[in-house]
């Protein structure tokens, strides 16, 4: 995430002032920090009764930071929260619950193995003078908020036989149950069928009916505009943006999205770029991605944009052999390959650098030459015996190439600092004498002075033969270090460009699917 | 950490000093070399046993069939034997490692294959195998007297002084140690079960890791199944009932942690060698077994605290760099 050292300037259109009423949650001044990253910054927000607010920004705007403020999960460092005008304080999810404040999760967080009714009225269950539970009483309630939010569900099924749309109708009639007067609706839409959006749209105009305040999260542009009332800008952990929907256009969000100082430094690069190597033709999975073709060349940086589960990383991890297609080629060279494991891929020359570092590179407690040959290991081993000696020579060259601080190649992994263990994950890579990398999220979540090093290091990849296909969310990352740009929406491509014929509004206008 | 790896068993080593000095103040014969090698003897099936155990759990797993299997392989030998005495000893040994690397290859390939959870694919063919051995036997014994007579000889046979049976479990720790430290197979089991999403997009096949360390701790199980049972020359259902418990006992003891990863082939042999002395020595000097068993379950727990506050030590003097 960046920081800008001066405010965004904020686009305020129209006032508040005279508009719709008094708000019934307004958040001002709401930072938020974790170790090296501010991942929001004095932001404000209002929710107004029986409107539906949106709030858009690209990843890593801060937006689920703010879900979880609400949602009592976060405690902000600074900033206040009002409720009906009081200030209050959200210490736990309890808390959020009792104020009134429900979320619908993308995925939902109900309990499968209850009843529709237990999920509806779990924590406030009608009771018998006894003190136990009133089944008879919880199921007539059950039914009847689920009648008036006019959903035909049975209260006495159960949650794991509904689909992902009942579901949310079930978290919604909860909502309803507890009188939540703020419903948050965190990418509702992400696993729907375009008929349930249209009955989760229904039921949306029923909240609004019943003056709840709606805060509506979503990157998909066309349901913004079709059900929510205001807008709320993010980027980069702050709000640079508010206003009534009506009167304003697609492009001017957009443009607020992804408008930014440009305060990172890229390699520059020229690039050589020869013969295509890898060929990838047709790619199909039964659910995650279909028809991906595209040509990789040698010397070439390609860039694979994108919002996240477009199905990027799935592409990439069924080229390097983690997962099965059911149609389409790959071509490495002249030679048609089709890896069923990462150790194929790695033989034929291909390696994936995964996106979580710490979980899926680094092997802490094996010393860092192991971790350098875990990979190679076919290479340095004769009929299953390991050749110490060659495993050494393999590491000392890749990590004094990286420039490695480290005592002794023995030394174990987990005791070196985050920049070192990265060079170990790259030198451990670079070990296999790849012919293509493909590098998931290379610089997320790591410093300024980390992603420039990580830039650096990728321009002299590409200097020395080697090709990289480099998926990322960020726009100034994509933009600024590739030379074509593969844009991907919900499995499909919908883009394929050269760098210089691009901007971040176009890219943004791709991936969100949105016609230029 | 390999430093405090190597402190762990230096301190396990300590204690069995420890412990074999407090029980020559009451009994100072125990503390005789000959006694103590004595004692060595006794533990190397349990040795041998912990070994295999230790390779499964590294990966993350457990295989509670074991002694089951021990008891299969055991039966199975023991009627060959006695059906046909003149096949040579040296051949049963092979058969007893193929049939128990076999029974090993079934609780893998349902580990691997099926993704069914170690433990209770192996508290199944617990049961299973252990039923298996009632099914081949038909409920009968095999007694010493038909039991032939280098079927029994072989781990009593004494070379350099030491019996067979010692012999077997010093290879068994020189073949694991080769096995852990210089193998593909031996970094690849660490590399699984250190980290396994790691370990996967290293081109890894965890899966094929477990299932392999499966057929180890189903080799070392049949192994010892020939050898308990040419030890104790008595064949029965009931042999080695509830082992699985020791073995385990010895991994955690040795410091072979149950969520895998972390674990040695000298600490688990020393884990066992910690369990056969309490066994051996407490009787001599007239404890109770019940406070045998109180004590062996008391160091089992005394080495989980010890090496998880190992652990959090050295998360400690991380956090200390990072703000440096």
């Amino acid at each position: 995430m960046l920081h800008h050292p001066h405010p965004a300037h904020v686009v305020r259109d129209p006032p508040h002032e005279g508009e719709g009423g008094a708000s019934l949650l307004t958040l001002s001044g709401v930072s938020k920090s974790f170790p090296g990253v501010r991942a929001l910054s004095g932001v404000s927000l209002s929710l107004y009764p029986g409107e539906v607010t949106a709030l858009v920004g690209e990843n890593g705007a801060g937006k689920s930071t703010l879900v979880k403020i609400l949602t009592g999960i976060y405690q902000p460092d600074e900033g206040e929260i009002r409720i009906g005008g009081a200030p209050v304080k959200l210490p736990t999810a309890h808390a959020a619950f009792e104020q009134g404040i429900t979320a619908i999760h993308q995925e939902t967080v109900l309990f499968d193995h209850l009843t529709v009714a237990e999920n509806i009225f779990l924590g406030h269950a009608p009771r018998t003078w006894l003190g136990t539970i009133d089944w008879r009483t919880m199921r007539d309630n059950a039914r009847e908020v689920l009648e008036t939010m006019g959903a035909g569900i049975d209260p006495d099924a159960l949650l794991s036989d509904l689909g992902i749309a009942n579901k949310h109708l079930v978290a919604i009639a909860r909502a309803m149950s507890i009188d939540a007067r703020i419903v948050i609706m965190d990418e509702p839409t992400a696993a729907l069928s375009a008929k349930e959006i249209e009955e989760l749209f229904l039921l949306i105009e029923f909240l609004k009916s019943q003056k709840k305040a709606i805060l509506f999260i979503s990157h998909k542009f066309d349901e913004i505009f079709r059900i929510a009332d205001r807008y709320t800008v993010f980027r980069d952990g702050q709000m640079v943006g508010e206003g009534l929907l009506a009167g304003t256009t697609q492009n001017q969000l957009v443009r607020m999205m992804v408008g930014r100082a440009v305060d990172q430094i890229f390699p520059e690069r020229q690039p050589k770029i020869g013969a295509p190597l890898l060929a990838v033709s047709g790619l199909s999975h039964p659910t995650e991605f279909d028809d991906i073709s595209f040509e990789l060349r040698q010397g070439e940086i390609l860039g694979f944009y994108g919002l996240v589960g477009a199905g990027r990383s799935e592409v990439m991890q069924a080229i390097a052999g983690m997962t099965r297609v059911s149609r389409g080629t790959i071509t490495l060279g002249r030679r048609e390959i089709a890896p069923k494991s990462a150790a194929d891929a790695i033989d034929a020359g291909i390696v994936y650098v995964p996106e979580e570092r710490g979980r899926q590179g680094v092997v802490i407690g094996l010393p860092i030459f192991q971790n350098v040959s875990l990979p190679s290991l076919k290479r340095t081993s004769k009929s299953g015996v390991l050749r110490l000696a060659e495993e050494f020579r393999l590491a000392r060259t890749y990590t004094e190439r990286l420039d490695l601080r480290a005592s002794s190649l023995s030394q174990d992994v987990g005791t070196l600092s985050g920049g070192n263990q990265q060079k170990v994950v790259i030198a451990k890579w670079l070990a296999t004498e790849p012919k293509v990398i493909i590098l998931d999220e290379p610089t997320k979540g790591i410093d300024i002075a980390s992603k420039a090093a990580v830039h650096g290091f990728m321009a002299e990849l590409v200097a020395e033969g080697l090709s990289v296909i480099m998926v990322s969310s960020e726009l100034p990352e994509i933009l600024g270090m590739s030379d074509r740009v593969v844009v991907m929406r919900e499995g499909r491509m919908v883009a394929i460009r050269e760098n210089r014929d691009l901007d971040a509004e176009t890219l943004v206008r791709f991936a969100a699917g949105i016609a230029p | 950490m390999k430093a405090l790896a190597k402190n762990r068993e230096t301190w396990l080593l300590a204690a069995i000093a420890l412990l074999v000095a407090v029980i020559a103040l009451r009994f100072p014969a125990f503390a005789r070399p000959g006694n103590l090698l004595s004692v060595f003897n006794d533990t190397s099936i349990l040795i041998i046993l912990a070994l295999g155990q230790m390779a499964v759990i590294l990966t993350r797993s457990i295989d509670l069939s074991m002694a089951s299997n021990l008891a299969f392989t055991g039966m199975a030998v023991a009627m060959t034997n006695a059906a046909y005495p003149e096949i040579p000893v040296v051949l049963l040994i092979v058969m007893a490692m193929a049939v128990g690397t076999a029974l090993g290859a079934l609780n893998g390939a349902l580990v691997w294959k099926l993704g069914i959870p170690p433990i209770v694919v192996t508290l199944g063919t617990l049961t299973i195998f252990r039923g298996a051995t009632f099914v081949l036997s038909g409920g009968a014994w095999v007694n010493a007297d038909q039991m032939s007579q280098g079927f029994i000889a072989l781990p009593r046979t004494a070379i350099l002084g030491l019996p067979m049976l010692s012999w077997f479990a010093i290879a068994a720790i020189a073949a694991f140690h080769l096995l852990m430290t210089r193998t593909a197979l031996g970094r690849s089991i660490y590399a699984a079960g250190i980290n396994p999403t790691a370990a996967v997009y290293a081109g890894i096949d965890v899966g094929r890791t477990k299932f392999l360390a499966f057929c180890l701790s189903g080799m070392v199980a049949g192994l010892s199944g020939y050898l308990w049972i040419s030890r104790y020359v008595i064949a029965s259902v009931e042999v080695a009932n509830g082992y699985e418990l020791s073995i385990i006992a010895a991994c955690v003891i040795g410091g072979v942690s149950i969520a895998g990863g972390i674990g040695s082939v000298a600490g688990a042999g020393l884990g066992a060698l910690f369990l056969g002395i309490i066994g051996s020595a407490l009787p001599v000097i007239n404890i109770s077994p019940f406070w045998q068993l109180a004590i062996s379950g008391s160091a089992i727990i005394l080495a989980v605290v010890l090496n998880a506050r190992g652990e959090r030590r050295q998360g400690r003097i991380i956090l200390r760099r990072a703000e440096a």
